[in-house]
């Protein structure tokens, strides 16, 4: 057994918070405020490989592993939940997939551009009746000739309207149910490809959620992801590498909102003494240093284990449980140490509290990842 | 083209505390490269890149301070070489000097040394003019800005920073150079450089290696040791707020406060 991580993860830790420290941090809070996709720091991100991280370098890659991801994640979301769920979205929810089920041609044609942040991608599973329940998705696919015909609506996606390629799920066999699902390419500027207008959110403000529509899109046939009616099967395999994803990203938000909590406590100074001296204080500090470690623990090991090839379905519905309830607790607590100021813009804690909100949400609401533990717990 | 970089593992700063002051820092804190070597390091790559060559990463320090070399492979460096030794321990600039000195004869032909202006810890500034010094060749200190270098005539042309202005300079090739942090911008390790730099064995060349006499090196040979260190005192002070109706009123308010003070 081996807690330590490897120095190349040491490495590339360091590598990512000294760019995010430099070049994100100073920029949070402008972000939030404008709620201005930061297209900058996204070729940035780009330029330094951050974006085509876990895949093999022929891919436009940058050759590293789940692991390194999952830490990068991590450290960006220390400063900016904003860029860390388009990273995420981009990353772990449009390149992941593309490369686990895409042909080579869609691999070479799709995943390359992306990988290397040339281009922005997103993945289109949510719908207005289908949330948790993607059996009842109702966008459509019908086969015409050398095309693949789509119509229907997706809503609440990351990176929708800013998107150059979309991966999205439809009904090629409603009949068939959740095994009549299947997942397309669908590029920019198609015709009958709609990206529709951004929602105004609670946080993450800066990053894009958005509609999309699809009235008679045609696409080419060789635009289906990898086999016919496997669309179920491969969000479902996506989402296990989502939920770690997002679990990460809770954490660092965590993190963040932590050493704000802890520096705050340090300098603040309540009946002639930093408030970090008094018991009250401690334990709250006590207790979010202790939940953050172990939503670390169950992270990297969920990331570990999908590394490995081993099953880690419960592990990633438990490290996505625990980090988005902890990173909620431990945002309540920094707010609350830092009293009055905790409720305003400038000391930050407060743009983390509402970055967080939507851990607890998006990749399958907490509700879903109860069913899932308690599903491998029970049996079915 | 053959390009040297001093690199030291320094104690990071920004950790310091009060729960981790002084020589507790020193001793146990976390430790970061010199975040003037990165400075030198990155021009050292800039000079490869407009020239071709090679780039070795040279630091003096116990085992733990290949992480400082690490950082140097992970942002290009073609190589790294360790100076360490027990004997190394507790040298003062002089003695380190002389280390690095024999490590740059023992590395063949060279081009030129650079260095970061000082170290975040010890803050001496003169390990890099030692060397030069050591290896009888010219030294230019503080550069921001390498004007002109030419490998085949051996010279070389430098801004010095000084206060108040620059200094231009030229000079003969091989020499050591002291780089501030307006030369450049260093690069971020790039993920390729983080794998050859974790997979990289990083040889340790120890005093006999280097043909040095324990007893001219190390504390044994040492003029200078630190006594103690520690964080500067509090500052005392209080805070003043100007209030006003306008913020012209505040600002002429400000400036009779400033004033009456003799500050303007």
């Amino acid at each position: 057994m081996d807690f330590e991580l490897s120095e190349e993860h040491q490495m590339i830790r360091r590598m990512v918070r000294d760019f995010v420290e430099r070049e994100i941090a100073p920029r949070a809070d402008k972000i939030d405020e404008s709620d201005e996709f930061p297209w900058d720091i996204f070729h940035r991100m780009a330029e330094l490989g951050l974006l085509g991280m876990p895949f093999p370098e022929e891919y436009g890659g940058s050759g590293g592993d789940y692991l390194g991801l999952v830490i990068a994640l991590e450290e960006v979301a220390r400063a900016s939940g904003s860029v860390a769920i388009t990273f995420d979205a981009h990353t772990s929810l449009c390149c992941e997939p593309l490369y686990l089920f895409g042909t080579q041609e869609q691999k070479r044609k799709y995943l390359i551009p992306l990988a290397r942040g040339e281009k922005i991608g997103a993945f289109g599973l949510t719908e207005p009746q289908a949330g948790s329940d993607a059996g009842a998705t109702a966008t459509r696919a019908i086969r015409d000739g050398d095309k693949w015909v789509l119509n229907g609506q997706k809503i609440f996606i990351t990176n929708g309207s800013i998107a150059d390629l979309v991966l999205v799920t439809a009904k090629t066999d409603p009949e068939k149910g959740t095994r009549g699902i299947s997942a397309f390419i669908v590029e920019k500027g198609t015709p009958g490809f709609h990206q529709g207008r951004d929602e105004k959110k609670m946080g993450l403000k800066g990053s894009v959620t958005s509609e999309l529509f699809f009235e008679d899109c045609r696409i080419p046939a060789e635009n289906l992801l990898g086999d016919q009616n496997e669309g179920f099967k491969q969000f479902l395999v996506t989402l296990d590498a989502g939920r770690v994803a997002i679990a990460a990203m809770a954490t660092g938000l965590a993190q963040g909102a932590f050493e704000k909590a802890v520096a705050y406590a340090r300098e603040r100074v309540q009946f002639g003494q930093a408030i970090a001296r008094f018991q009250a204080i401690q334990w709250m500090i006590a207790e979010m240093a202790t939940e953050i470690e172990a939503a670390r623990l169950l992270v990297y090991r969920a990331a570990w284990l999908k590394e490995q090839g081993a099953q880690f379905t419960k592990e990633a519905s438990m490290a996505k449980l625990f980090a988005t309830e902890t990173s909620e607790r431990v945002c309540r607590k920094a707010i609350q140490i830092h009293g009055g100021y905790g409720y305003v813009r400038e000391y930050e804690v407060e743009r983390m509290y509402r970055d967080q909100r939507l851990c607890a949400i998006g990749e399958g609401t907490n509700e879903i990842q109860r069913l899932v533990i308690a599903r491998h717990v029970l049996g079915k | 083209m053959n390009a040297i970089a001093l690199v030291k593992h320094v104690p990071d700063t920004a950790q310091l505390s009060s729960a981790l002051d002084g020589l507790k820092l020193m001793a146990e804190g976390p430790r970061i490269i010199n975040p003037w070597d990165e400075y030198a390091v990155e021009e050292c790559l800039k000079l490869r890149e407009a020239h071709g060559g090679q780039v070795t990463v040279l630091s003096l320090g116990p085992a733990q301070a290949t992480e400082a070399l690490k950082q140097g492979l992970a942002m290009g460096a073609d190589q790294a070489v360790l100076v360490s030794d027990p004997a190394f321990e507790g040298g003062d600039t002089l003695g380190t000097a002389r280390a690095l000195a024999a490590a740059i004869t023992k590395l063949g032909t060279w081009d030129i040394v650079i260095a970061g202006r000082s170290a975040l810890d010890g803050d001496t500034a003169q390990t890099a003019i030692q060397v030069a010094a050591l290896l009888g060749v010219p030294q230019l200190t503080y550069v921001a800005h390498i004007r002109e270098i030419n490998f085949e005539a051996q010279t070389i042309s430098v801004e010095r920073m000084l206060e108040g202005g620059r200094e231009v300079l030229t000079s003969r090739l091989p020499c050591v150079v002291s780089v501030v942090k307006e030369i450049n911008e260093p690069r971020y390790p790039s993920f390729m450089g983080i794998r050859k730099a974790a997979k990289a064995s990083i040889p340790a060349w120890t005093a006999a290696d280097l043909n040095l006499d324990p007893a001219t090196v190390g504390a044994a040979a040492s003029g200078v040791s630190w006594a103690e260190v520690s964080l500067p005192p509090a500052r005392e002070g209080a805070c003043q707020i100007i209030t006003g109706d306008t913020p012209e009123a505040m600002a002429a308010a400000l400036v009779d406060k400033l004033m009456a003070e003799k500050i303007i």
